[in-house]
């Protein structure tokens, strides 16, 4: 690997949304997670985690609860008083409906997804039926006053739990009415402070858990209504509550950003006298627990300070492998950094808005490792706000970066960048064709003359680009068998011959670009794609997949390279494979063919193919070593333990690199410290010692 | 006249308690407590040792009631006995010889006949296995128990690693991360670890352990300070554990409530924990216990949790965490440095007691009387912080004035305080008078009072001295205070009055004379006498190699010598009045110390492995007394401490322990004394009868009842003394004339009566000690004279043989006619009062 003049980017200030409710799809393997902004995101368990969906936030559209129900169908509920429904093939809001009740704060689905109830402002609990096609309103439960924080179905669809503040009310769902109501205060005397009932839980048994803003975990008798037992986790409220679905386990979190795991444990062995007990505290975020939910292999919990975490349960593990790793993810897994590289440019992509950077340059060298100094700062070019309450999907810049294309949910946008001296002119392209929107991913070719949109149900727009500031639609691009997901996915070739779609059902698709015709497909893989890009000189589509999988296929000969067979008869090395992140990006280096550029959060690595004979993966017991190690190494060890992954960990977290020519990159890094900052003090804690 | 017997070398506290876990009785009122080579019993109500029960050869490691039997106890030691005994009565009921050393014992009640105790594995070094050891049922006294059973290797050899579990269903035993459960019935060994990870607080190593009584739960504490409660460790994989942190440091030991609804933790910080309901935010404090924690134990009715801390005190909390009373005998402190010191006025020991204090022993009833801040600062736990500590301590000869110095250990230069306290009659304790910052430059080696039999206060003098090379004199003043702030009394204070010096050596001793008149101070390798009114140089002794390491002046009839003893091996003599050296021996004295009542000195040698004492008379260098290797351990300090009543003493070789005892304080801070009675008398009769008293309920019946009883026994103690201080009499003249003599030649009664009488009269303590001396001895005159001349004769004899094996290192500096005139002269005086 040589060596790299390196654009080292710490101005982009992103601030990833904190995480405000988390839902397990039941008896499936999906995750959805909605953020505090609006957005909802789709995880996927099967694809080592991978963030497979993301619907972009809404201004108006806060999402409180989510919820899955009739298998695959997601909705979501907020302050805006609407139920939405999602469509995850279209990655937008499918449809609406008003609850009539005011801001909606819970809502939950009956065990077989028939049903969805909502708490609203008002105090109202109401039923709605999931239907084909949408949901629809069924009847009130009897309504009191206090609105209603949480909810929880029994089991068996009889009864509703439903928490408000100081109180928690036991709903008969045939007849509609209270059948129990339980103070939950009752018993702490002199206490002025109203107790919020955070979260609720109704276990087959007929034991509610509930969760409180006094810090309390309690399990109540339903049909008594007595206090069973109480835990007293935390001082401060403790805002979440999921159980697992053997009903053994439960995961809460807290407003100190801790976890606690409860478990179903036998008081003494050969007695069947079980008893709740509070067992594992856990400490990985830093503000409040908003969210958790309980996997059947795992711990979830998800803060405001935007963190997913996944936390293994050790128990449950059969083998040492990816899944037994504790996973922390807080940073999309999808690029929001474009970089015009003739222009030295960058765009970085915010919810609502963008920023045009140009790099800064300097004009001495150095030795290894030495920070040069700047001759010229990098400058901010141009911000571009998105008017509007919907956020962005997607964004590019051309990369002679006078070309610059954004999407929402309705709108696409195209600029005309020109640059005057030190002035920037930026102007919007009238006329713009009428488009399948939203677009999901923009590309430019790298002649910057046409503009491929990556749009719904498998198509690929083409636009022409027109000098001095126009454009027209030339063609759209459709798999042959057509497809309902959309595509997220795009890649270009260099000579402008071909490109590269990737659509949500996995299903990558090569276009020939000369006469606008289907050329291939590749072989599908059971697993997510990360991300994928056409070598300039080879023309050799190379893909990266979510299970940490590296393919290379021919274009012009429809078929896996032989190197790509070698890596998948050799297999990848250990350490490679159990990595947290997937590759974000991929890029070559063109004066050094047999080099594959790639990265994710954690890494930048360097594939260099030429070390072919013997062909250098190294062995499972050996350290797959990263460059910072093997040149504390001496001489004959570094031969040794010489591999074709030359790996750097110095810039973390990397949200992008890029090649700008060959002895030049740029990083983009993104310093958790950096978010921490910018968000609220957490609460304050004692620590001994301080 | 019975044999005279021989010393006996007896601990009498302070040895360590930290064998094992306390053992309430079942009733709770009495707490069993392993110390040393005994096994204590100590009443709860009123802190009072009841009962010593000793009988093993080593260390008592572990003491268990009898599950079968409440009134009983086992108690297993390093010597590789397990003994049952009655401990109502103290009887030693059987002793079951298991052979190798035993670390720990467990009596779970699940188990018919057997026990389980920890031995070190055979063959292997530092490996340990904890086995079962069946307990046979046969007759007689002394058992073999060699029917083992391993139950678990590789156990740890503290007693707090292993804990049986409910029902005595399994055993949970924690080594270094792991932790290992055993179930009996299913016969399976489960093993857990934790992560070996070392983080900042320290490693978590598992420390202490304790079982749920009626769950499946274990607690186990950490050296990082967590406790976790493990569960489900029935299933090897699906374990699970909650862990509970407030201690900073090392969780010394647990035990659960008798229900297990709580658990209390104890650690370094002196903090007894209450977590309930195992929760973490649940829990309750009981701090400022004193010293850290090192065992708990919960009594059986649950009432009451007793803590062991690492300075020999007990405390015995409430349920409720109340402190309920604290049972200390001699605090242990990390390094004695004020030395032995006894309160002229509570006859008790004066020492070094909790960080910063001075602790008032009571020898008689192994009892801290009272601990009196001296530094008056708050301890601050923390390894490397200099704390300030007492270093130096005095009493004036009526223990009216106390002096202190205490120190702070500065890398440049050391803080000095020297405080002079007042004792107030009123509340009866010490009143800080005068309180002088940095008296010395430097530290200060040695401190003393000038003893003056006639009290005058504007006599009493203190004389410091100290490594800056001078010695300060500190007299009192009268304060000039208009207002009389202090009252009339107290308005005096202290200041220096004469800075002396010499040759700018350093000054290591101090002393004065009997009589007050002459100070004597050691400087380096120098002896110099001043005289203490005009403060002049009277004359220097130089006699060593080496510097000097004790002074003290003879006493009495001897009060016209010196005595020092120097660092190269040598103890030497001077006369005053001569200014020449008397004597000197080749001894490696560390410890000098003169009889405040008698002109004896003792000294105690130490030679590479043992200790001997070697107790003379200034006046002639054969000492009167030797014990060589008495005490394994080196002997740190001693003390002699009066009597209250003087001994009667058996044989003039015993003559020196007639007025005072001698105490002696080890490396291990353990306080040993010899005695000359056998053990059975040392037990003292009234312990017995106290324990019987203490069971009886208390109603009025037994109030009455009790009252009498008590009556009773002490006049059965009163008789038991005469009885014992009879039996010489009755060999005295008046009563032998008496009973011997025909009655028709008997004078009249008025005259025998005042004579019967006066024969069985103790002696008054104003009679002179050599008029009491010529008593004791004279009973004893006529039967023994030939056989003491003999025996001198004999004893002259092995001298002139081989004086070396004697006297080791003591050379003889006398010649033989001296020695014969000496001779002589004991005889004259013998023959003196036969006339009389």
């Amino acid at each position: 690997m040589g060596e790299f003049e390196v654009h080292r980017v710490r101005f982009f200030g992103l601030v990833p949304a904190g995480v405000r409710c988390l839902a397990c799809q039941p008896r499936g393997t999906r995750l959805a997670l909605a953020r505090t902004d609006g957005a909802v995101e789709v995880y996927n368990f099967a694809a080592n985690y991978f963030q497979e969906k993301v619907i972009p936030g809404h201004d108006s559209r806060s999402v409180e609860a989510l919820c899955w129900a009739a298998g695959d169908r997601l909705f979501g509920a907020g302050l805006n008083g609407e139920v939405t429904e999602y469509d995850l093939a279209r990655l937008c809001a499918a449809r609406s409906v008003d609850g009539c009740g005011g801001p909606i704060w819970s809502m939950a689905a009956n065990s077989n997804g028939t049903q969805l109830a909502i708490g609203c402002e008002d105090g109202s609990v109401k039923l709605f039926q999931v239907v084909p096609g949408g949901i629809e309103f069924e009847r009130n439960l009897d309504r009191r006053k206090g609105r209603i924080l949480c909810l929880s179905w029994h089991p068996s669809d009889t009864h509703i739990a439903a928490g408000s503040i100081d109180i928690l009310r036991v709903l008969d769902v045939s007849s509609g009415q209270t059948v129990q109501r339980i103070m939950v205060n009752y018993h702490v005397q002199k206490v002025k402070r109203e107790c919020i009932v955070w979260s609720i839980a109704f276990l087959s048994s007929g034991t509610i858990v509930t969760s409180d803003s006094f810090g309390r975990v309690q399990f109540w008798d339903r049909e008594r209504g007595t206090l069973l037992d109480s835990h007293t986790v935390s001082t401060s409220a403790v805002l979440s509550l999921a159980v697992s679905e053997e009903e053994d386990s439960i995961i809460v979190g807290t407003s100190t950003g801790a976890t606690y795991q409860f478990q179903l444990l036998l008081v003494k062995a050969g007695s069947l006298e079980k008893r709740w007990v509070r067992t594992k505290p856990f400490q990985h975020h830093t503000h409040d627990v908003r969210a958790v939910a309980h996997s059947s292999t795992a711990l979830i919990s998800g803060g405001l300070d935007a963190q997913l975490v996944i936390r293994p349960l050790m128990e449950k593990m059969q083998k040492k492998g990816y899944d037994a790793a504790l996973r922390k993810f807080t940073f999309p897994h999808r690029r929001l950094v474009s970089c015009a590289r003739k222009a030295r440019l960058l765009l970085f992509q915010f919810s609502q808005h963008l920023e045009l950077w140009r790099l800064g340059s300097t004009d001495e060298t150095g030795k290894d490792g030495e920070v040069l100094p700047l001759c010229r700062m990098p400058e901010h070019l141009v911000q571009l706000k998105s008017k509007g309450p919907e956020h962005i999907y997607c964004s590019c810049v051309s990369p002679c970066g006078s070309w610059v294309a954004y999407s929402t949910a309705s709108r696409f946008h195209l600029y005309r960048v020109q640059y005057e001296g030190n002035g920037v002119s930026v102007k919007k392209v009238p006329k713009m064709p009428k488009l399948l929107l939203p677009a999901y991913q923009l590309q430019f070719s790298s002649d910057s003359s046409s503009l491929f949109v990556a749009s719904a149900r498998g198509s690929v727009h083409v636009l022409q680009l027109l000098e001095p500031g126009g454009c027209k639609h030339q063609h759209t691009l459709r798999p042959p068998s057509g497809s309902p997901e959309a595509v997220y996915l795009l890649a270009s070739s260099a000579d402008g011959h071909w490109v590269a779609a990737v659509s949500g059902d996995w299903a990558i698709h090569v276009y020939n670009l000369k006469c606008f015709k289907h050329h291939c497909s590749v072989p599908t893989y059971s697993c997510a794609v990360t991300a994928v890009a056409i070598h300039p000189v080879t023309n050799n589509l190379v893909i990266a997949y979510s299970d940490q999988q590296l393919f290379e296929f021919s274009i012009p000969e429809k078929q896996y390279t032989a190197w790509s067979r070698t890596v998948q008869s050799c297999g990848l090395h250990r350490v490679w494979l159990e990595r947290d992140s997937p590759i974000t990006h991929i890029t070559f280096n063109p004066k050094n063919p047999s080099h594959i550029l790639l990265h994710d959060i954690y890494m930048f690595c360097v594939l260099d193919k030429s070390l072919v004979s013997p062909w250098p993966l190294p062995d499972n017991s050996a350290l797959l070593m990263n460059q910072g190690t093997l040149k504390q190494l001496p001489e004959t060890a570094r031969k040794r333990q010489l591999h074709a992954f030359k790996i750097c960990k110095k810039f973390q977290p990397l949200l992008f690199a890029d090649l700008l020519d060959e002895k030049c990159l740029v990083m983009v890094e993104r310093p958790i410290m950096d978010i921490k900052t910018q968000l609220p003090a957490p609460i304050q804690q004692k620590k001994f010692g301080t | 006249m019975a044999a005279p017997a021989t010393l006996r070398v007896v601990r009498c506290g302070g040895s360590t308690l930290h064998g094992a876990r306390a053992v309430f009785s079942v009733d709770a009122k009495y707490l069993l407590c392993a110390s040393g080579d005994f096994v204590k019993m100590y009443s709860v109500a009123t802190e009072r040792t009841l009962r010593v029960m000793g009988g093993h050869a080593d260390l008592v490691t572990g003491i268990q009631l009898n599950p079968h039997n409440y009134m009983q106890l086992y108690s297993a030691s390093l010597d590789g006995s397990i003994k049952l005994w009655d401990f109502m009565d103290g009887i030693l009921i059987k002793t079951f010889t298991v052979g190798s050393k035993l670390l720990a014992l467990y009596a779970p009640d699940s188990f018919e006949d057997s026990v389980f105790v920890v031995i070190p594995k055979s063959g292997e070094r530092d490996t340990f296995q904890l086995v079962s050891v069946k307990l046979t049922k046969a007759v007689g006294q002394d058992l073999e128990a060699k029917e083992l059973s391993v139950t678990l290797d590789d156990v740890d050899a503290s007693p707090k690693c292993i804990a049986f579990g409910r029902e005595g269903e399994y055993v949970a035993s924690v080594k270094e991360i792991n932790l290992q459960v055993y179930f009996f019935k299913q016969k399976q060994l489960n093993r857990f670890s934790v992560s070996a990870a070392k983080t900042k607080s320290g490693n978590n190593h598992f420390m202490c352990i304790a079982c749920h009584p009626t769950e499946d739960c274990i607690a186990t504490g950490h050296a990082d300070g967590k406790i976790r409660l493990w569960r489900n460790f029935h299933h090897k994989k699906e374990y699970t554990f909650s862990t509970l942190h407030w201690h900073h440091d090392t969780v010394m030991d647990l035990a659960f409530s008798l229900q297990g609804t709580s658990l209390l933790s104890g650690g370094v910080e002196s903090v007894i924990v209450l977590w309930r309901n195992e929760s973490e935010r649940q829990r309750d404090f009981l701090p400022r216990l004193g010293s850290a924690i090192e065992y708990i134990s919960v009594s059986p009715d649950g009432t009451l949790c007793c803590t062991l801390h690492t300075d020999n005190r007990i405390t015995i909390i409430n349920s409720n965490l109340r402190f309920s009373r604290s049972i200390q005998g001699l605090i242990k402190s990390t390094n004695v440095k004020t030395g032995l010191v006894v309160d002229p006025r509570t006859k008790a020991l004066v020492l070094n007691g909790e960080p910063g204090h001075l602790q008032f022993y009571c020898l008689q009833s192994d009892q801290q009387l009272f601990s009196l801040d001296i530094v008056q600062r708050q301890y601050i736990h923390q390894s490397g912080l200099n704390q300030t500590d007492l270093v130096k301590v005095a009493f004036s000869a009526q223990g009216e004035w106390l002096a202190t110095v205490e120190e702070r250990e500065e890398v440049t230069d050391p803080e000095l305080q020297l405080k002079l306290w007042f004792y107030d009659e009123e509340t009866q304790s010490f009143k800080l008078n005068t309180r002088i910052s940095m008296p010395h430059e430097d530290h200060i080696t040695d401190m003393c009072f000038r003893y003056m039999d006639e009290v005058e206060d504007e006599s009493l003098i203190l004389v410091t001295t100290g490594s800056d090379c001078v010695f300060k004199v500190w007299a009192m003043v009268e304060d000039t205070d208009p207002e009389g702030k202090y009252g009339q009394k107290q308005s005096v204070s202290w200041s220096c009055d004469f800075v002396g010096s010499y040759h700018n050596y350093q000054a290591t001793n101090c002393c004065f004379s009997e009589d007050g008149s002459l100070l004597a101070v050691s400087f380096e390798e120098t002896v110099t006498v001043w005289d203490s009114l005009t403060w002049d140089l009277k004359c220097t002794f130089c006699y060593s190699p080496g510097k000097i390491r004790n002074i003290c002046f003879g006493r009495l009839t001897c009060s016209k010598y010196l005595i020092g003893a120097t660092d190269h091996g040598f103890l030497c003599c001077w006369n005053l009045l001569s200014c020449a050296l008397e004597w000197s021996a080749y001894l490696n004295v560390i410890v000098l110390q003169p009889d405040p009542l008698s002109e004896h000195i003792a000294a105690i040698s130490w030679l590479s492995k043992d200790s001997s004492l070697f107790v003379f008379k200034p006046n002639e260098p054969r000492p009167i007394y030797i014990q060589r290797n008495f005490c394994k351990e080196k002997i740190q300090l001693a003390a002699f401490v009066p009597r209250e009543e003087p001994e009667t003493v058996g044989s003039a070789k015993y003559l020196w322990l007639r007025r005072s005892q001698l105490f002696f304080l080890t490396a291990t801070q353990e306080l040993i004394t010899l005695s000359m009675k056998s053990l059975e008398e040392r037990l003292t009769p009234s312990s017995k009868q106290l324990a019987v008293e203490e069971s009886l309920p208390v109603t009025p019946f037994s109030l009455l009842l009790g009252k009498h009883r008590r009556h009773q026994s002490q006049e059965d103690i009163d008789l038991g003394k005469l009885v014992v201080c009879n039996k010489p009499e009755q060999d005295s003249p008046a009563v032998k004339e008496l009973l011997h003599t025909p009655a028709h030649v008997l004078p009249s009664a008025s005259f025998l009566c005042p004579v019967f009488i006066n024969s069985l009269l103790i002696s008054k303590e104003n009679t002179s000690a050599e008029e009491v001396a010529d008593e004791v001895e004279m009973e004893s005159e006529k039967t023994e004279d030939d056989s003491d001349e003999e025996r001198d004769v004999t004893e002259m004899e092995q001298e002139d043989t081989n004086p070396m094996e004697l006297l080791g290192e003591i050379t003889c500096k006398l010649s033989k006619s001296q020695e014969k005139e000496l001779r002589k002269l004991r005889k004259m005086d013998y023959s003196w009062i036969s006339a009389f």
